[in-house]
C-alpha cells in the first residue's frame, strides 16, 4: 500500500473500525485511575475461534505499545500479517481451533478504541489531550467490561509482551479469579527510569514537531510526522541489541561506496531507522503515543500495594509462566525475576523462562523455538489442568 | 543441579524412589534443584503432588517447562530466601547439598520453608572414598562421583555421619533415613549409622523442625 493510503487507511479506523466494537454508553462509564471516568467509550476488538459451551477456553492477548488488535489477521492499515501470527492461529501454540482468542485495541489507542484521536461526542472533535490520562489498569479495566459483554468469567489464560506484559501482571492483581493462567513475556512490573527517559525523549519529540499544534492537528488537517517518525527511531533502538544491530547492519553502508562528508543516510543502520520512523508514523497517531508511553510509565504494581509488589498477587491461584530474553536491555532478565520473587513470596505457581538470543526485546514477536515449546508445554499443563483436553 | 549426576544421565536414580515413597499424595512439594523434571514428573503422576521446582540450569529449566511444570530458574544459595515460611509440605533437595556454598544455611532454609526436608547425599565415607584416599593418596574419582577435584561442583562433601551432626547442629530431627548402595538399592532397614557410613554410596534422610 502506498504512504498516503496507509495513512487514510489509519483514520478512518480510529472511530469505525473494521474490527468488532463493543459501545458502552453514558450509563456504563470507564473509571479511571487519574479520578474520573470516559463516557460513553467503545472497545474495538478481534475475535478467533469459537468460545466453549462452558466457556471455560478464552484467551485474551494483550498488545504492546504500539500494536493492534489484529493479531492473528491481516491488518486492515498496513496490509502486513498480524503481529503475533507466527504464535496464534489454527494448529499453532495458541491455536484457535481449541482456544478462543480475544485481542482488543487498548483504550488511548488508535485502532477503533476510544482514544486521543476519535472525536469527542462532546464537542464533535477529536479528543486531542482533552482525553484523560490513561493507565495500565484503566486498559485492563477495560478489557474487563469486555469480557463481560462477551459473557465469560474466567479467561482461560492473558497473554502479552511489553506493555501487554503489563496488562497481563495487572489483570492477574487487578482480577485473580478471572485469571486461570498468566503469560507476562519481556516486561516489568514497574517502568524503569531508563524506560521513562527514553519516552521522555520520544515525547518531546512529538512536542517540538511545529505541525504537533498543542495536540490540535487533526482538525487543522496536519500531522506532526517528523516527531513522531524520531520518537520511533529512538524507541526502535531499545527494542534491538547492540549483537543484532552490528550482526544485520555493521558499518555498512547504503546504496554507495564511500562515505559522503555530509548528513545523508551514509550507513544502513541510519536509512533502516528512517525507514522504520516514516512507516510508523503512517499507521500511528502521535497523540496516542503520548498516551501509550504515559501508561507505561506510570506502572508501577508494587506502588500500587504498599510497595511491596508479592501483596499484588497475595492468594493467588493463577498460574504463572514468566518469560525474559537475554539480550533484552529495554526489560532485562532482573526485572523478570523480581516478578518471579514477588510470585514465589506469594506462594503462587510460577515458571520462569530465560530465552538465550541476541534479538533484543522484540524477539518476543519473533519465531524463537524455546519461546514457543514454554509456551506451549505452559499452556498444555494448564489446559489439562482446566478440564480442557487436547 | 544434580551435581552428582550431571555427566551421566539414563536410568532412574535409585535414590529419587527412597524420595518419593517419603511424600504423601497430594502434598505440596518444592524440588530444589530439579534437574530435568524427572522427580517432578514421578510425583505428580504417582502422588497428585502440587510441585514446583528450582533450578540453576536455563536448560533444565526450558525442558521442564516445556514439559508443563512449574519450575524457576535458580540458585539454592541464593533464591530460597524469597519462599515463605512453611509454603510448602515437603522441600527436596536431592544430591545437591554437597554443590552449595552454604549447605548449613541452605538446609536451615529447608526447613524453614517446608514442614519437613528430604535430603538426599552422596557418602563421602563409603569404604572405597576412604580407601582411595587410603591406599592411592588420591582424591576419590567413581561412576557415581566422576569428577576430578579441580573441575567439580561438589565444594562441600559429606559423611553421613557428619550430615546427622549437621542435622543435629541446627536443631531440626531425622524422622527417617535410608542408606543405599551404588545401584540405588536400599542396605538393611535399620543399621547403626557406622554401617551405613561405611557401607552406603548415598543416603536419603526424611527432616523435620
Amino acid at each position: 500500500m502506498t504512504r498516503v493510503r496507509i495513512a487514510r487507511a489509519a483514520s478512518d479506523e480510529v472511530n469505525n473500525p473494521t474490527s468488532q466494537v463493543v459501545r458502552f454508553g453514558a450509563d456504563r462509564p470507564l473509571a479511571l485511575d487519574s479520578g474520573g471516568a470516559l463516557a460513553p467509550f467503545q472497545i474495538a476488538y478481534q475475535t478467533y475461534g469459537t468460545l466453549n459451551a462452558q466457556k471455560t477456553n478464552a484467551v485474551m492477548i494483550c498488545h504492546a505499545l504500539t500494536g493492534d488488535q489484529h493479531v492473528a489477521n491481516t491488518n486492515p492499515v498496513t496490509g502486513k500479517d498480524g503481529w503475533w501470527d507466527v504464535l496464534i492461529g489454527p494448529g499453532l501454540i495458541i491455536d484457535t481451533d481449541r482456544f478462543f482468542v480475544i485481542c482488543s485495541n487498548v483504550i488511548g489507542g488508535c485502532l477503533g478504541s476510544t482514544g486521543p484521536a476519535s472525536t469527542n461526542p462532546a464537542t464533535g472533535k477529536p479528543y486531542a489531550l482533552g482525553l484523560p490520562v490513561i493507565t495500565i489498569r484503566d486498559m485492563v479495566r477495560a478489557q474487563a467490561m469486555l469480557v463481560d459483554h462477551l459473557g465469560i468469567e474466567q479467561l482461560f489464560s492473558v497473554v502479552g509482551g511489553s506493555m501487554g506484559g503489563m496488562q497481563v501482571l495487572e489483570w492477574a492483581s487487578s482480577y485473580p479469579d478471572r485469571v486461570f493462567t498468566a503469560l507476562p513475556i519481556a516486561t516489568g512490573a514497574r517502568h524503569s527510569s531508563q524506560n521513562i527517559a527514553f519516552h521522555e525523549v520520544g515525547r518531546q519529540a512529538v512536542m517540538a514537531d511545529p505541525d504537533w499544534l498543542g495536540g490540535r492537528y487533526i482538525e487543522a488537517g496536519k500531522r506532526p510526522t517528523k516527531g513522531l517518525a524520531v520518537a520511533r527511531m529512538a524507541a526502535h533502538i531499545t527494542y534491538l541489541s547492540e549483537a543484532a544491530l552490528h550482526r544485520k547492519f555493521g558499518r555498512n553502508l547504503q546504496d554507495r561506496d564511500a562515505l559522503t562528508f555530509g548528513f545523508d543516510a551514509d550507513f544502513q543502520i541510519e536509512s533502516y531507522l528512517r525507514h522504520q520512523g516514516a512507516t510508523f508514523v503512517d499507521r500511528f497517531d502521535a497523540n496516542s503515543y503520548l498516551y501509550m508511553t504515559r501508561a507505561m510509565d506510570y506502572f508501577d504494581l508494587a506502588a500500587d500495594h504498599g510497595g511491596r509488589l508479592a501483596d499484588a498477587f497475595a492468594g493467588t491461584k493463577t498460574r504463572f509462566c514468566v518469560v525474559s530474553f537475554t539480550s533484552d536491555w529495554l526489560f532485562p532478565t532482573a526485572e523478570s525475576r523480581d516478578i518471579v520473587h514477588a510470585l514465589n513470596a506469594a506462594g503462587a505457581s510460577v515458571s520462569f523462562v530465560e530465552i538465550e538470543t541476541d534479538r533484543g526485546h522484540d524477539a518476543f514477536l519473533l519465531d524463537e523455538p524455546e519461546l514457543f515449546s514454554a509456551i506451549r508445554g505452559f499452556l498444555r499443563s494448564a489446559a489439562r489442568a482446566r478440564g480442557l483436553e487436547q | 543441579m544434580n551435581a552428582m549426576t550431571e555427566p551421566s544421565s539414563g536410568s532412574p536414580r535409585g535414590d529419587l524412589a527412597v524420595v518419593a515413597g517419603f511424600i504423601r499424595p497430594g502434598a505440596r512439594v518444592l524440588d530444589v534443584g530439579c534437574g530435568d523434571g524427572h522427580l517432578l514428573e514421578l510425583l505428580q503422576g504417582e502422588k497428585q503432588v502440587d510441585g514446583r521446582g528450582i533450578e540453576i540450569s536455563q536448560r533444565g529449566v526450558n525442558e521442564c517447562v516445556s514439559r508443563g511444570l512449574s519450575v524457576i530458574q535458580g540458585d539454592a544459595d541464593t533464591d530460597l530466601v524469597y519462599y515463605p515460611d512453611k509454603g510448602f509440605d515437603y522441600v527436596v533437595l536431592s544430591q545437591t547439598l554437597q554443590a552449595t556454598r552454604n549447605p548449613k544455611l541452605v538446609l536451615t532454609d529447608l526447613l524453614r520453608i517446608g514442614e519437613r526436608a528430604i535430603v538426599s547425599i552422596p557418602n563421602f565415607g563409603h569404604w572405597r572414598m576412604r580407601l582411595d584416599l587410603l591406599l592411592r593418596g588420591r582424591m576419590p574419582v567413581t561412576e557415581e562421583l566422576p569428577y576430578s577435584w579441580y573441575d567439580t561442583p561438589n565444594i562441600h562433601f559429606c559423611t553421613i555421619r557428619d550430615f546427622v551432626n549437621l542435622v543435629d547442629e541446627i536443631g531440626a530431627k531425622v524422622e527417617s533415613a535410608t542408606a543405599l548402595n551404588g545401584k540405588g538399592e536400599k542396605i538393611g532397614v535399620s543399621m547403626p549409622w557406622w554401617f551405613w557410613n561405611f557401607f552406603g554410596q548415598q543416603a536419603v534422610f526424611l527432616l523435620r523442625r
